[in-house]
């Protein structure tokens, strides 16, 4: 088992990350804006949002890897501008692209890192590791030949290794397949039980909803945020499931004709049918009342999910930025 | 939403062509080419410099070769030799020895290349036409700077003496000149060559190692979880020097081994200090290689920088050509190479048994560089990704 992280925290107890008006410009450009957030001890924090959005660049922030134009916080109490040496040595860091040595081993990687946080015993922590992340029979395998699950799986395990009492993960789950994905959610699950808090980026709505809260951001802005219930409820979206009775060629008809209608903020299919929502309910209805008594259309009032709340928040965010 | 894959679109000839595709790559070539600023720089400056530098900085008839006259008379033939020396332009007496031992010890710690004594009742013994000799000390470890100038040194002596009426004009030479070349007195040329490429072998295999270093670590991806980690910019440069310091210490070893056994040079001086201040030699290159690293944007601009500096190394530090021979200016970029120094001591101790207390200097000189190149690389090491 791993040591419970359990070095004296000097922060207001349950607070690990408290930053405010955080802004970060490459040449000239803000790629994050006026970012500020809270995440708790303990909690598994989402942060979603399309690419190129700014996730990476406020995680790299957080951990001392870029340094914010304007802006203060503290993570783990620790103001991310002048302490960043002590952020470094409490918080695990998992970067999008695999960044561990190609050229060494399992066990040589591990190691490395167990060396560098200064554990007591690097090797026996490395074994430990290797054990808990089940991959034992495969130590001494190069990490360049690992597949991509086996991959992340090393570096989820590497970044936990020193026992840091707060986990950055960005798109850790990228390229992985589904069972990977829900053992690895599982693990974070099980350290975040511990007391770990984590803060991961990710493009999944699934894996959103497996986050106790989210945080969308768009442009560089931080949009919303919360339990994904209050993320839904915020957006005042109003919903309708379309099904089809006879074929899906109508569905297709439709969704052209409904799309940039007044009052329809996005129409999507999903699978067999089509996601049809707008802000404004009253709008919805009218521009839809035409099609509502047609027999060959099933038309259901809907909970919007995760999805559709964030499509549309991305149009409106992408109308606030033109 | 549009169609991804226009109906209509542009049409494709059924094959590209082969000079349509060449051109496709080298359009793009160029491009690549222009972005890459460095690179760019580089293939201009490269040929320029070192073309003004070193054709200028290069001649192989040495000039102002540093001599020490050692005076045991007062007299106005000694001051005759002394200036003609001077006029010569081969030689420049930068040092008057009033002792033998005193002589020695310039000759030994490098800083005089000739030595010209001039013994007592010289002057007396030229009147009575007893051809007295005149002893000349040359350091021989440059077969090439020591033999030109010797060649001119009787003839020079000789027109002096008779522009100032001390010998008779006519007759045979009125005095003898008794040359000793010394630590190499049969001027091979491998004593002096086997020497220097441990240390022009040394400085580019080392160069090499950490120049890729830090940039490698960049292009593979692993700084940003380096970068991440509580380690400092000292604790990663020293971890990534010291394992080449192991490495070039073998190779010199290699190298030294080589030189003693097959090409039958000596080694008179302490193998102690040739150790310590071989492994300072290639710590200082390391370390410099080590800047390039933590300057370059990629792996080939730390190739490149690399190169530039062995250029003047090879040419500037006295391994290709006589270090005495340069002007002023090349001296003083040759003295800002570590190759100088090193050649300096690594010669010194092989073939003159020189001491630690000869070679302070250039063991100075070789720490001061590798802690300047070491204070560069620290500060210049990005601690983040801004």
């Amino acid at each position: 088992m791993r040591k419970a992280a359990a070095a004296p925290a000097k922060f207001a107890d349950d607070v690990v990350i408290d930053v405010q008006h955080l802004t970060k410009k490459f040449g000239g450009r803000a790629v994050v804006r006026d970012l500020s957030m809270q995440v708790k001890r303990g909690t598994i924090y989402g942060f979603l949002g399309p690419n190129g959005s700014g996730k990476t660049t406020t995680i790299r922030m957080l951990c001392g890897l870029l340094t914010p134009d304007e802006g203060t916080g503290t993570c783990l109490g620790y103001d991310i501008r002048t302490e960043t040496d002590k952020i470094k040595n409490h918080v695990g860091y998992m970067t999008q692209r695999f960044s561990l040595y190609q050229d060494l081993s399992v066990r040589e990687n591990l190691e490395f890192i167990g060396r560098i946080y200064g554990l007591d015993r690097p090797k026996a922590a490395a074994r430990a590791a290797i054990k808990r992340l089940g991959l034992t029979g495969r130590e001494e395998q190069i990490a360049g030949e690992l597949s991509g699950g086996w991959k992340q799986r090393l570096a989820l395990g590497a970044c936990t290794l020193p026992s840091p009492q707060l986990l950055l993960l960005d798109e850790p789950t990228a390229g992985v397949d589904p069972k990977a994905r829900r053992e690895f959610w599982n693990e974070i699950h099980a350290l975040a039980a511990e007391g770990l808090t984590v803060l991961v980026s990710t493009h999944y709505m699934d894996e959103a909803e497996r986050c106790h809260e989210i945080a969308y951001i768009a442009y560089g802005e931080l949009l919303v945020r919360g339990t994904v219930e209050q993320v839904i409820d915020a957006s005042h979206l109003t919903t309708y499931v379309v099904g089809a009775r006879h074929g899906n060629g109508a569905l297709n008809t439709l969704q052209q004709e409904l799309t940039g209608r007044p009052g329809i903020g996005m129409v999507a299919p999903f699978g067999a049918s089509l996601h049809v929502s707008g802000r404004d309910a009253a709008a919805l209805e009218a521009a839809i009342a035409p099609y509502r008594g047609r027999d060959d259309l099933d038309w259901k009032r809907s909970e919007p999910s995760l999805e559709d709340v964030f499509i549309d928040l991305m149009s409106k965010a992408q109308d606030n930025f033109k | 939403m549009s169609p991804i894959i226009p109906t209509g679109g542009p049409r494709r000839r059924r094959d590209g062509g082969f000079w349509r595709k060449t051109w496709a790559m080298l359009v793009k070539e160029f491009i690549q080419l222009r972005r890459d600023r460095v690179s760019f720089v580089m293939i201009i400056m490269i040929p320029l410099m070192q073309l003004l530098l070193f054709g200028y900085a290069i001649n192989t008839t040495p000039r102002n070769l540093p001599t020490a006259v050692l005076l045991q008379e007062r007299s106005d033939v000694g001051r005759s030799i002394l200036a003609a020396l001077n006029n010569t332009g081969y030689f420049k007496v930068t040092a008057l020895p009033s002792t033998e031992e005193e002589l020695d010890r310039l000759l030994a710690s490098g800083k005089i290349l000739f030595g010209v004594e001039i013994p007592a009742n010289f002057e007396r013994s030229l009147r009575r036409g007893e051809r007295p000799a005149m002893l000349v000390v040359a350091d021989a470890t440059d077969p090439v700077a020591s033999s030109s100038a010797l060649g001119t040194l009787n003839r020079v002596v000789q027109t002096a003496l008779a522009h100032d009426h001390a010998i008779p004009d006519a007759g045979g030479p009125a005095f003898e000149i008794r040359t000793h070349a010394r630590y190499n007195p049969a001027g091979k040329t491998e004593l002096n060559i086997v020497p220097g490429l441990v240390g022009t072998i040394l400085t580019m295999t080392m160069l090499i190692f950490t120049a890729l270093s830090v940039t490698r670590e960049i292009e593979r991806g692993t700084m940003e979880s380096l970068l991440a980690m509580p380690i400092t910019p000292i604790e990663i440069m020293l971890g990534k020097i010291f394992p080449y310091v192991v490495v070039g210490f073998v190779q010199a070893s290699m190298i030294i081994c080589i030189g003693i056994f097959l090409f039958n040079v000596p080694v008179l001086g302490s193998l102690l200090v040739l150790a310590a201040l071989s492994t300072l030699f290639i710590a200082a290159n390391l370390s410099i290689g080590y800047t390039f690293s933590t300057v370059a944007q990629n792996q080939l601009q730390a190739m490149q920088m690399s190169l530039m500096f062995f250029l003047p190394n090879i040419l500037l530090s006295g391994f290709m050509f006589p270090f005495a021979g340069m002007p002023v200016w090349a001296q003083w970029i040759g003295e800002m190479l570590p190759l100088t120094h090193y050649l300096r001591i690594v010669r010194s101790i092989m073939l003159k048994g020189a001491s630690v207390s000869d070679l302070h200097y250039d063991a100075a000189a070789l720490a001061g560089l590798m802690l300047v190149a070491m204070t560069i690389a620290v500060t210049r090491f990005r601690r983040t990704l801004d």
